[in-house]
């Protein structure tokens, strides 16, 4: 144990501090640097602006909102100390099953003829049920039997893949009606994006729910000692992490105005960096919204960037690796430091 | 200055130079953090002496024995190998010096053969360096031959009892020609008749002029099968004896023989109704037949060895590890607890042993921990914490039990021992509590905040809380203690009263 002797003051304890810059800040910096670098290297080399073209941010924003709702998912699990690698199939999963719920009658193969022209919230609510399910499931796994999430998730990953896989028989879904489509369009899922990511960071920081999820974090002996129920609130958070990767599931079929079999391969992976680029601790107790909503920005920028400097897509996923390992490695220095006072 | 490879190669040319002592200790001293572990401590070990190394929980027993095996290194002090100065870099040192120890959990590797863990990095090659297993199992066979013991060379550790594993550790340490054996409590999980064999093995390595440093509570041990005992009390070495010259009466003044000072004694407050019964608590394996009640306002101290199953019964009481059998009533009505949550629940509070495993969410920051446990039912309104309220309280509370820190954003690790665990006694108070559970409330924190610490646990019992303090240190126990519970190898054996309860009334019933 470090002597801490020194580091507490002799003055009385007031309950509020002086307002410190929240950690948040530092990676919004990074943020901006990285933009300007673009920025600069834009004029340098393709003689335009990066940042000057509203097309190319938006396109930029809709492609990681997808990335983004899971990503809120995903935060809450790695605060509590766990890690959810299901996320990318129930995407797929969820795509396939809610679209099979939302083809028009004009469409000539629909999964269930009898089930078409559906009002559009049923197969929204379906995709994010189903979702539901499967982080419920996941959540049962680790609680109950107490094997380490990475495998629970794992399992759920390959399972949930080979369901929508056998869901069609690999036939991709399509002839969705225009009313589940709308979703998908327009700004649409970058406001689904912030209002899930609004609702999770006052979640998180100020209801008992958000209390419970770091303290099982810190440390989950002491929190049960506490009194939290831990496997119960374990269960909650997969299960949550698995409705908001089934909600992306929507959007991202909605999107597409098509499901198929193969939508979300990898997003888990993006999400886990988007929220640990956000500052969030694989090693539990610490991390925000704020953080992986900035993360996911980052995750976007980076992505579009490359493209905007015709970069070979090659590189990008080489890059993006790199950029993952550093976010954790600067993770592991901060929390040493912050530990030292 | 010899250095310790210097020795090895003395040793292996087969010079050792003969002195009358093995192994000796002189002027050690051993700081950590706000505590003296060892004070000017001096020990001799004989050859072919079985030695042993007497005193209560933190009298310095057992950072002696990790100093001799290369554990810690001393802050002040020599430590001599048959007359040569020597500084022990590691336990690896120590053993290719012939000072082995075997650890009370023992270290070997469950997946590998019993040959293999006794001979590992040592293992005898054959031909292109591969290791060959039937030289290896031959090697053990005769070892064991020696030892007189059966064990198969080639069967797995892992389905090996206990008391077999200890055989393969004490196989082990002789296979290094090792001159010195360090043995921590080696009987506390042996039955009477692998015990028996333990000590024939001890009787026999003994012979062969192997000095045996043996570190045990039990009395009777000590009796039986020790030549010397040396007497440790509160870091300092009190003297070394001929266990012939000796009765269990002497023994117990010695490792006790202290003055109690500096003991902050609980005020004298009415004491109210029983609060908690418990009646034949059970927990299979760690305790049997538990019965006790407290009464509001009373503080009852469990005193016992480590060991004892102290702790397991507090952990029962709150349901962390919930007991097997027996009933426990909290004013008059029989209730099952077990979880922490019905725990809290029915308005009890655990300060447990552990402050970092246990206590402390060690990353989150003052606030944070102090307000976990009361937000399972209060300052909670449709899922949204009060914040701006319970920040309050939390910072009166603060105040209230002077927990130094700049603000209560500070994360709690970076607080003091004795600050942390004030946080944890103020998270609990803010739960109201009627029966408080205290786990050595006052371990590894320095004087002023002990006193402060004693003095809200007996402001809490003036307000009418039942109180149960487990506590390894006598003056703490004795000063605190309304009635002394003292438990021994997970039973009970007697009650004392504040007025009768003295240092040796409770030693003689925790080490029978």
């Amino acid at each position: 144990m470090a002597n801490n002797e020194a580091v507490h003051g002799t003055s009385p304890v007031s309950p509020h501090s002086r307002r410190k810059l929240p950690s948040e800040f530092n990676i919004f910096l990074v943020l901006i640097a990285i933009a300007l670098v673009y920025e600069l290297l834009g004029w340098i080399f393709i003689g335009q602006s990066f940042l000057m073209n509203t097309q190319r941010l938006t396109i930029m924003i809709l492609q990681v909102s997808v990335i983004g709702i899971i990503a809120v998912g995903v935060t809450q699990v790695i605060i509590t100390g766990g890690i959810d690698l299901s996320s990318g199939s129930v995407v797929g999963m969820t795509a396939m099953i809610s679209a099979s719920v939302a083809q028009a009658s004009t469409w000539p193969r629909a999964v269930y003829p009898s089930l078409t022209d559906m009002p559009f919230i049923v197969p929204i609510a379906l995709g994010i049920g189903i979702g539901l399910l499967a982080g419920f499931v996941n959540g049962q796994l680790i609680a109950r039997t107490k094997i380490p999430p990475f495998i629970a998730t794992l399992g759920m990953m390959v399972s949930a893949r080979g369901i929508s896989k056998w869901y069609t028989k690999g036939q991709p879904v399509s002839g969705l009606t225009d009313q589940f489509n709308f979703i998908g369009t327009g700004i649409w899922p970058v406001i689904v994006f912030l209002v899930v990511a609004l609702i999770f960071h006052i979640a998180l920081r100020y209801t008992r729910y958000g209390k419970f999820t770091y303290a099982i974090g810190a440390n989950m002996q002491a929190a049960r000692v506490s009194g939290i129920n831990v496997e119960g609130h374990l269960i909650k958070v997969y299960a949550i992490a698995g409705m908001l990767a089934g909600l992306a599931g929507v959007v991202t079929a909605a999107r597409a105005q098509t499901a198929q079999s193969g939508m979300g391969v990898m997003y888990e992976l993006d999400a886990i960096a988007a929220t640990v680029i956000g500052g969030t601790s694989l090693n539990g107790g610490v991390g925000r919204i704020t953080g992986t909503v900035i993360g996911t920005v980052i995750l976007g920028v980076m992505t579009s960037g490359f493209t905007f400097l015709r970069v070979d897509a090659y590189y990008q996923e080489i890059v993006k690796g790199l950029i993952i390992v550093t976010a954790v490695v600067v993770d592991v220095y901060r929390q040493k430091k912050r530990s030292k006072g | 200055m010899v250095s310790p490879s210097t020795m090895a190669a003395v040793r292996k040319s087969g010079a050792i130079p003969n002195a009358e002592f093995l192994l000796t200790a002189e002027g050690v001293r051993k700081e950590f953090p706000g505590v003296v572990a060892l004070d000017d401590v001096t020990f001799r070990l004989k050859r072919g002496t079985v030695h042993a190394l007497m005193g209560e929980n933190g009298a310095g027993k057992s950072t002696l024995m990790k100093i001799l095996a290369g554990i810690y290194r001393p802050d002040r002090g020599q430590v001599r190998l048959k007359g040569v100065d020597i500084e022990l870099a590691s336990p690896l040192d120590a053993l290719e010096n012939g000072i082995a120890m075997i650890h009370q959990e023992l270290n070997l590797m469950p997946f590998m053969t019993v040959a293999e863990n006794i001979w590992i990095r040592r293992e005898p090659k054959g031909r292109f360096g591969l290791i060959d297993h039937g030289a290896m199992n031959r090697q053990t066979a005769d070892l064991f031959k020696r030892l007189n013991i059966a064990l198969d060379p080639q069967s797995l550790v892992g389905d090996l009892s206990v008391a077999n594993r200890q055989m393969v550790e004490i196989a082990k340490a002789v296979s290094y020609e090792s001159d010195v054996l360090i043995m921590d409590e080696p009987t506390s999980a042996l039955t009477e008749r692998e015990v028996e064999h333990l000590f024939a093995i001890i009787r026999s390595l003994r012979e062969q002029g192997i000095g045996i440093v043996y570190i045990t509570h039990k009395m009777n041990e000590l009796f039986e099968i020790a030549d010397e005992f040396s007497v440790f009390r509160d870091g300092k070495y009190i003297g070394t004896h001929a266990s012939t010259d000796v009765t269990r009466d002497d023994i117990i003044r010695m490792m006790v023989g202290r003055e109690i000072t500096q003991m902050f004694p609980k005020e004298d407050v009415p004491i109210g109704e029983t609060v908690l019964a418990v009646k034949n608590l059970s927990l299979r394996g760690v305790f049997t037949d538990i019965s006790f009640e407290v009464r509001a306002g009373e503080i009852l101290g469990i005193a016992g060895l480590v060991g004892s199953g102290r702790s397991n019964v507090a952990e029962a009481l709150f349901g962390v590890t919930p007991a097997t059998s027996g009933t426990i009533a909290i004013n008059g009505r029989d209730i099952v607890i077990d979880t922490p949550t019905k725990a809290i629940a029915n308005r009890m509070a655990f300060l447990t042993e552990d402050r970092k495993d246990t206590g402390c969410l060690l990353i989150l920051n003052v606030l944070e921990n102090m307000q976990i446990a009361v937000l399972q039912d209060k300052f909670v309104k449709y899922g949204f914490v009060q914040q701006t309220a319970l920040a309050e309280k939390c910072g009166d509370m603060a105040r209230k039990l002077r927990v130094k820190t700049p603000n209560l954003d500070e994360r709690i690790e970076n607080l003091s021992g004795g600050n942390q665990q004030k946080a944890l006694i103020g998270r609990w108070m803010l739960t109201d509590p009627r029966i408080l559970i205290l786990d050595e409330p006052t371990r590894g924190i320095d004087v002023g905040a002990k006193a402060e610490i004693h003095r809200l646990v007996s402001e809490m019992a003036r307000n009418g809380v039942a109180i149960i303090m487990i506590s390894s240190e006598m003056p703490e126990v004795l000063g605190m203690s309304d009635r002394i519970m003292v438990m021994h190898e997970g039973r009970v054996t007697g009650f004392l009263d504040r007025a009768e309860a003295t240092q040796i009334k409770v030693m003689e019933l925790a080490a029978r």
